[in-house]
Order: C-alpha cells, then sequence, then structure tokens
C-alpha cells in the first residue's frame, strides 16, 4: 500500500474536488436539496388545485394570481429537469459508478468535473432568482416566445431564466464530454465495449445526447436572448421571424432530453433486476443496442410535441410513424426485465421493489405515450392533463423511481452505512400509493378536456383534482420520511460490508470488488476483466 | 341490498358515460361526448386504442405478477442461468411492430381526415389575444366582436364557472366551417373537446382547421397554450343553432355589432386586465 491515501481538509475536499466520488456525492446532496425545493413547489399548487376557485395564490387586493401560478408552474418543471433528475441520475451515480464499474481510478478529467459542478450551483441560484426577479419568469419550462419575449414578459426574470440554462447546459455538455472520453479511454484492460455494465452503456449514449442536444437549446435561447434585448427578431413575426421556429429547436433539444433523463435509469433498473434475481441480465446485447436505438430515434421525433402548430399534415404524419417507432425497443426493455425476472429467485429487497415499480408505471407512462403519438389523437389531448399524467409516469415515476432505487441500491456502498429495510418499505409503499393517486385520476381529468397550467378549473373537474392533491399530501410525506431515513442511516445505520446484497460472483460489477465505502482512490492494482 | 346495487351500477353508467354533457362532467373518465364527425371517429379511434394499451397493461401486470409468484425466492431458491432466447426476442419484436401497423393505418386515416375541408360553406376566423378572443364572420359581411369570460361574481344560476363568454360565438349544425386562428400578441390555443378542436393561435400566422357540428347546443372549450396570468381565464363558448335560427341571428348580430368593425374595447380590456393583475403582463398590453 504505497499510494498516498491522504485526503484533503474540508474546504479543499468538498470545495476543490477533483475526486468523482465527492463530485458525486456533492451532485447528490445537490439534487436532493433541489428536489426537496420542486416537489414544495408542486404541493403547494396541488394546495390550490385541491378546491375549484383560487384559495392561495391571490394578490393583495384578494384577486387571483395566474401569474404566480405560471411562475410555480415553470419553477417547478426547470428544477426537476435540470436540477434534480439530472444531476441526481448523470452527475450523482454516473460520477459515482461510472469509474467505479470500468475499473477506473477516476473521470478522465478531474478539474472539469470540478467546474462540472460548480457550474450548477450558480445556475440553480439563477433559476431562483428568475421566480423571484421582475415578477417572476411564468412561461412554462418551454419558455415558448413570443410570452417569454419581451412582449410577454418586460422585466428581467426571463433573462435570469436563459443565463440558468446557459450555465447548466455549459455544465452539462462538459460532464458529457468528460464521460465520453473517461467511457471510451479508461476502461480496465478486457473490458471491451460489449462486456460493458449496462449502465455504463446508458451513460454512454446520455452523454452523447447531451453533447448533441443542448448546444441546440443554447444556441435557442441565446436568440431569444438577443431578440429580448438586443433588437433581433428571430421569434418575432413583426420582424419577420417566426415562434414556430423557436419550438423547432426547443424541442429538437427536448425530445433528447427526456431520453437523456431515462436512460441512465434504464441502466441501474437492469443492475438492480439482475442482482435480486441472481441471473444475468436477459438478452445483454438487445438491450444496449435498444439505449443505442432509442438514443437514435430520439433526435427525429421533435414535432410530435407541436401536433398542433399548424405544421404541414404530411409532417404530422411521418412523426406519427417515427414516435410510434420507439415503443418497439422500449417494450425490448420491459420484456427483457421480466424475462431477467423469469426462472430467477428473486428476493424482495428494497432496491428491487423500485425497480419492479419502475418497470410497471414504466409501462404505463409507455402505453398513454403510443396513445399521444398519434397525431389525431393528440389533438383532443394535447395540453391536457393526459399529458401531464403521461410524463409524469414516465419521469416522476419512472426516472424519479430509479433515483430511489439506485440511492438504495448503492447507499451502502456510497457511505458506508445500510438502510434499515423497514424504513425503505415504508417509504417506497408511501410513495408508490401516492404518486399514484396524484397521477392516475390526471388521465381522466385530461381526457375531460382540463387544460394544464391552470390556477382555476371549471367545477365539472372538482373531484379527480381533490383526489390527485390528497395523493401528493402522501407523496409529500413520504418525501419527508425519506429525508429522516437519510439522516438516521449516516448516523445509526449498520456498517456495510464490500459485497452487502451478496451479488452473485458471475454477476458482479466491479463496485461490488471494493470497500463500502470504496478507498479515497481505489483500484491500487488495475482490475482486470476476463 | 340489490337495490343499492342497482342504483349504484347506474350511478357509475351515469358518471362514466355522461350523456349530453358537452362540458366536463364531475367523476368522468372519459372523452366528452362528440358532437362532430371529427370527435367522433377520435372517440372510436381512442375507444380502440384504450382497449389495446388496457390489454397491454394487463398483459405486462400479469407477467410481472406471475415472476413475483412463481420465482421469489421462497418458491424457487435455485434461480436458472439462461439468458438468451433468440426466438423470444424476435417474438417481442415482432408483436409490437404489428400492434402499431393496426394502430397507424386508423391514426392516418383520422389524420388527414380531420386535417380540412374541402368545400367550406363559411368561415369563422378567431383571433387570440391577451386575455379574451375575437371572432369575425367574413361571409356574413364581417360581424365581428370580442367574447369574455363572464367573472365569477356575475355568473347567474345554472351558467358554468369558468366556461361562460359575454359574446358566444353562434354557429350553424349541418355545415362545413372553415376555421381560420391567429393570434395578435403571444400564443394561445383555440380548443373545444366535443367538437375535436384544438388549434394553436400564432402570431403571424393562420393555422387552418374545420367543423361540422351534428347537433344544436351550446360548447365550451378553454385556451390550451400558456399564454400569461389570465391563461385560465378565456374559455370559448359555442352556441349551435339550426341553420335558420343562424340567418335570424346574423341579422340581430349585424344591428349589435355594427359600431364594432374591429375596433378592440379597449375600456373592457383595462378592466378585465385589473382584475388579473401583475405589472409585469399588464405593461405588456399597453
Amino acid at each position: 500500500m504505497g499510494a498516498d491515501h491522504h485526503t484533503p481538509g474540508f474546504f479543499k475536499r468538498w470545495f476543490c474536488s477533483t475526486n468523482h466520488k465527492d463530485i458525486g456525492t456533492l451532485y447528490i446532496i445537490f439534487s436532493i436539496i433541489a428536489g426537496i425545493i420542486g416537489g414544495a413547489f408542486s404541493v403547494y399548487m396541488r394546495m390550490e388545485l385541491q378546491d375549484p376557485g383560487v384559495q392561495f395564490m391571490t394578490d393583495a387586493a384578494g384577486n387571483p394570481d395566474g401569474h404566480m401560478w405560471n411562475v410555480f408552474v415553470t419553477a417547478h418543471g426547470l428544477i426537476m429537469v435540470f436540477f434534480v433528475v439530472m444531476p441526481g441520475l448523470i452527475g450523482g451515480f454516473g460520477n459515482w459508478f461510472v469509474p467505479l464499474m470500468i475499473g477506473a481510478p477516476d473521470m478522465a478529467f478531474p478539474r472539469l468535473n470540478n467546474i462540472s459542478f460548480w457550474l450548477i450551483v450558480p445556475a440553480f441560484l439563477l433559476l431562483l432568482m428568475s421566480a423571484v426577479i421582475g415578477g417572476g419568469a411564468g412561461t412554462g419550462w418551454t419558455i415558448y416566445p413570443p410570452l417569454s419575449s419581451a412582449l410577454g414578459h418586460p422585466d428581467m426574470a426571463v433573462d435570469m431564466a436563459i443565463f440558468s440554462l446557459h450555465l447548466a447546459g455549459a455544465s452539462s455538455i462538459l460532464g458529457a464530454a468528460n464521460f465520453i472520453t473517461t467511457i471510451f479511454n479508461m476502461r480496465a484492460p478486457g473490458m471491451t465495449l460489449h462486456k460493458m455494465p449496462l449502465f455504463v452503456w446508458g451513460m454512454l449514449v446520455t452523454a452523447f445526447l447531451l453533447v448533441l442536444a443542448v448546444p441546440v437549446l443554447g444556441g435557442a435561447i441565446t436568440m431569444l436572448l438577443t431578440d429580448r434585448n438586443f433588437g433581433t427578431s428571430f421569434f418575432n413575426p413583426e420582424g419577420g421571424g417566426d415562434p414556430i421556429l423557436f419550438q423547432h429547436l426547443f424541442w429538437f433539444f427536448g425530445h433528447p432530453e427526456v431520453y437523456i433523463m431515462i436512460l441512465p435509469a434504464f441502466g441501474i433498473i437492469s443492475h438492480i433486476v439482475s442482482t435480486f434475481s441472481r441471473k444475468p441480465i436477459f438478452g445483454y446485447l438487445g438491450m444496449a443496442y435498444a439505449m443505442v436505438a432509442i438514443g437514435f430515434v430520439g433526435f427525429i421525433v421533435w414535432a410530435h410535441h407541436m401536433y398542433t402548430t399548424g405544421i404541414n399534415v404530411n409532417m404530422r404524419a411521418y412523426f406519427t410513424a417515427a414516435t410510434l417507432i420507439i415503443a418497439v425497443p422500449t417494450g425490448i426493455k420491459i420484456f427483457s426485465w421480466i424475462a431477467t425476472m423469469w426462472g430467477g429467485s428473486i428476493d424482495f429487497k428494497v432496491p428491487m421493489l423500485w425497480a419492479i415499480g419502475f418497470i410497471f408505471l414504466f409501462t404505463v407512462g409507455g402505453v398513454t405515450g403510443v396513445v399521444l403519438a398519434n397525431a389525431g389523437m393528440d389533438v383532443a389531448l394535447h395540453d391536457t392533463y393526459y399529458v401531464v399524467a403521461h410524463f409524469h409516469y414516465v419521469l416522476s415515476l419512472g426516472a424519479v423511481f430509479a433515483l430511489f432505487a439506485g440511492f438504495y441500491y448503492w447507499c451502502g456502498k456510497m457511505f458506508g452505512r445500510l438502510i434499515p429495510e423497514w424504513m425503505g418499505q415504508i417509504h417506497f409503499w408511501l410513495t408508490f400509493i401516492g404518486v399514484n393517486m396524484v397521477f392516475f385520476p390526471q388521465h381522466f381529468l385530461g381526457l375531460q378536456g382540463m387544460p394544464r397550467r391552470y390556477i382555476d378549473y371549471p367545477d365539472g373537474f372538482a373531484h379527480w383534482n381533490e383526489i390527485s392533491s390528497y395523493g401528493s399530501y402522501i407523496s409529500a410525506a413520504a418525501t419527508v420520511w425519506f429525508v429522516f431515513v437519510v439522516f438516521y442511516t449516516l448516523f445509526f445505520g449498520k456498517r456495510a460490508e464490500a459485497n452487502y446484497w451478496n451479488v452473485d460472483k458471475d454477476l458482479m460489477t466491479l463496485e461490488w470488488t471494493v470497500s463500502s465505502p470504496p478507498p479515497f482512490h481505489q483500484f491500487e492494482e488495475q482490475p482486470m476483466v476476463k | 341490498m340489490l337495490k343499492i346495487l342497482l342504483s349504484a351500477f347506474v350511478l357509475i353508467l351515469g358518471t362514466a358515460f355522461p350523456a349530453l354533457a358537452q362540458a366536463p362532467h364531475d367523476w368522468g373518465v372519459t372523452l366528452q361526448e362528440p358532437a362532430s364527425p371529427t370527435m367522433e371517429r377520435l372517440s372510436d379511434f381512442h375507444t380502440m386504442l384504450l382497449y389495446i394499451i388496457t390489454g397491454i397493461v394487463i398483459f405486462v401486470s400479469a407477467l410481472l405478477l406471475f415472476v413475483i409468484i412463481r420465482f421469489n425466492k421462497r418458491a424457487n431458491p435455485e434461480p436458472k442461468k439462461f439468458s438468451h432466447n433468440t426466438l423470444l426476442e424476435v417474438v417481442w419484436t415482432a408483436v409490437p411492430v404489428i400492434i402499431l401497423f393496426i394502430i397507424a393505418v386508423p391514426s392516418f386515416k383520422l389524420l388527414f381526415y380531420m386535417d380540412r375541408t374541402a368545400e367550406p360553406e363559411m368561415t369563422l376566423k378567431v383571433t387570440g389575444y391577451q386575455w379574451y378572443w375575437g371572432y369575425e364572420y367574413p361571409d356574413q359581411d364581417g360581424i365581428n366582436f370580442l367574447s369574455y369570460m363572464i367573472p365569477d361574481d356575475e355568473i347567474k344560476e345554472g351558467q358554468k364557472r369558468l366556461l361562460e363568454t359575454d359574446n358566444v360565438v353562434v354557429l350553424p349544425i349541418d355545415t362545413n366551417i372553415q376555421i381560420l386562428v391567429t393570434a395578435a400578441d403571444v400564443l394561445h390555443s383555440w380548443a373545444v373537446p366535443a367538437l375535436g378542436l384544438k388549434t394553436d393561435a400564432v402570431p403571424g400566422r393562420f393555422n387552418e382547421t374545420w367543423v361540422r357540428i351534428n347537433k344544436p347546443g351550446k360548447y365550451y372549450g378553454q385556451c390550451s397554450e400558456i399564454c400569461g396570468t389570465g391563461h385560465a381565464f378565456m374559455p370559448i363558448t359555442i352556441k349551435a343553432v339550426t341553420k335558420e335560427e343562424f340567418e335570424q341571428w346574423i341579422v340581430t348580430a349585424k344591428e349589435e355589432f355594427a359600431s364594432n368593425d374591429n375596433q378592440i374595447d379597449m375600456s373592457r380590456n383595462h378592466e378585465f386586465a385589473g382584475k388579473l393583475t401583475t405589472q409585469a403582463i399588464t405593461g405588456a398590453i399597453n
């Protein structure tokens, strides 16, 4: 043991960190804090929607403050996408486990890793300020002009949001470049691409999506910024511009973005299902290339978010066909997970509960996606609560379930302490019941025609909204419980061994070969993969 | 006991199929009752899709339930080691493709049917404003008016809160109506669920859609693209009447709206905006 295991002091370790595990931990803490803030926003919105009429979001004179509502909608969406799911899955688990799983000592560019994290902190502060300064940005997370132009938001709230996304985007692009380089160059000898763990595959595809998609968003919001402040008119029809152009640019980024949020989740679920079924993942190559296919097709379906904008009917037909195709690789993944469990010896530990929950809920969210893919059908459902239910089933109940699954699976590895099973089970069941109560009735509301982003609704929507709100209180209680569980575990949890889930030898990925938590610098001897 | 069960059944039926409701219905779980050929086809297509997706969810849930019961560690202590089955993988790739074809064919038929009508008998022009709608009847000497939501404190008995407007759009039944939608400030979307209508209002563009209303009645819709403070407060009310009644309405409407001449009633505008406040947005109207 000749290597220097000296760990730096507190400030140097946590503020100037170049260690992938410490940076991963910072990302996870960041994601949890942002998640609590974004979640609180959503509970407040559900409180407002619990009964018809406006009870909470009123201005000084007692009139409904629709703008305040829009600010909440916007902040909730942007926080959850850019500051909870992405930092949690990519920055958190990606940083922690990509190097560990491929047998690398660290990421390829440790200092780049540091700046990736420290860009996202000011980005988050700017976003929070965008909700406060100048009346707040009430544009929805899609920031469509002209509402987001000087016409709809003359004050500087939207500029704040744009700068926030600039920083978050730069952080993502740098992080993605780091992942691609690390995965291509730093795998242990013997680990060919076709032997790489599926989480690493998911991260590789995600990193490519980020590098290709985020710059397009950067361009679009920069054009919006110059429209707002420097007199250009890219999106202003009076100057020959076109608001629809922004939507094309936004969704060229926005659609890959939803796969950016779900592909790492797919990887995590694969590992958990395999570990607790004590079986190798079924159809490994099919699983890996299904993710590649989803990533590729994800770039050519963007206008299915724009079926009602007046785009040409032949275009709508093409985007319908392309979008339906995504169901095929997604189906392959669902069936392969079930086939992995088939014939296994399944142990229902908490991570496995989250994984099975993920598979079921992702299926529900997936099939409503098939409904929405049809440009004709979408006319009835676009911008209604059906869409809200659909994307929360795949993201809030998909990506977020994977976040929790990963946390319960790797908590012992990351922090050296085990979460008591019963505590995790309470958290799982409370969340499972809560989120289904929130989002399942929203399908009915959407079918009945309730539009999204409404502070108040006609009385005919009253009861399903009430149930949905009750569900959100249960989910909120589950989240408070989760925070308690985390603190309890960090202080009083049982110490974890290296392989605390008893992963079978032939199923083991490399993170189970090091201690829990791993040494500050792991793999003093380079591991070999057969 | 039987009586209770029966009445419960009737109640469930009544809520599941909200007969004659062209507005949202409490506890409603499905699409509003169709009142146009487009919406009839949409509704049928949705029923088909609902069967398919329910079948898929039940199938996947059944598989999950089976592996949970049959292959938990007590029922099956020794795991098998297989990880491939080419036939199975081909099947679960091919079968979804077939299902998608079954969906795609009626989907394309519907899409091209609802796109536009070849021979419109009249035109309605719709303009979205923050936060009200402007309507114009170019074929009826350009009758035009603005349509504001009736605020909660002026709602009368029997009127639907957040859905009623001061000037309703009167349209004839059994007529192919071309609808041109645009916006004057930010994006809006003109939507009427029971008629299968939803078209974004985009400044600088005219988007075309069409409708043929089957039966007289009132149909309600709401703005469906976020447009600022008053997004939830700019509903659409359509009153469908027979062709004869429509002719009569034209005569009276010409008088009633004679002075409008495409002039926006700014006083009404400000009064309304005052109720919706926040400096960021009201600044934009002026």
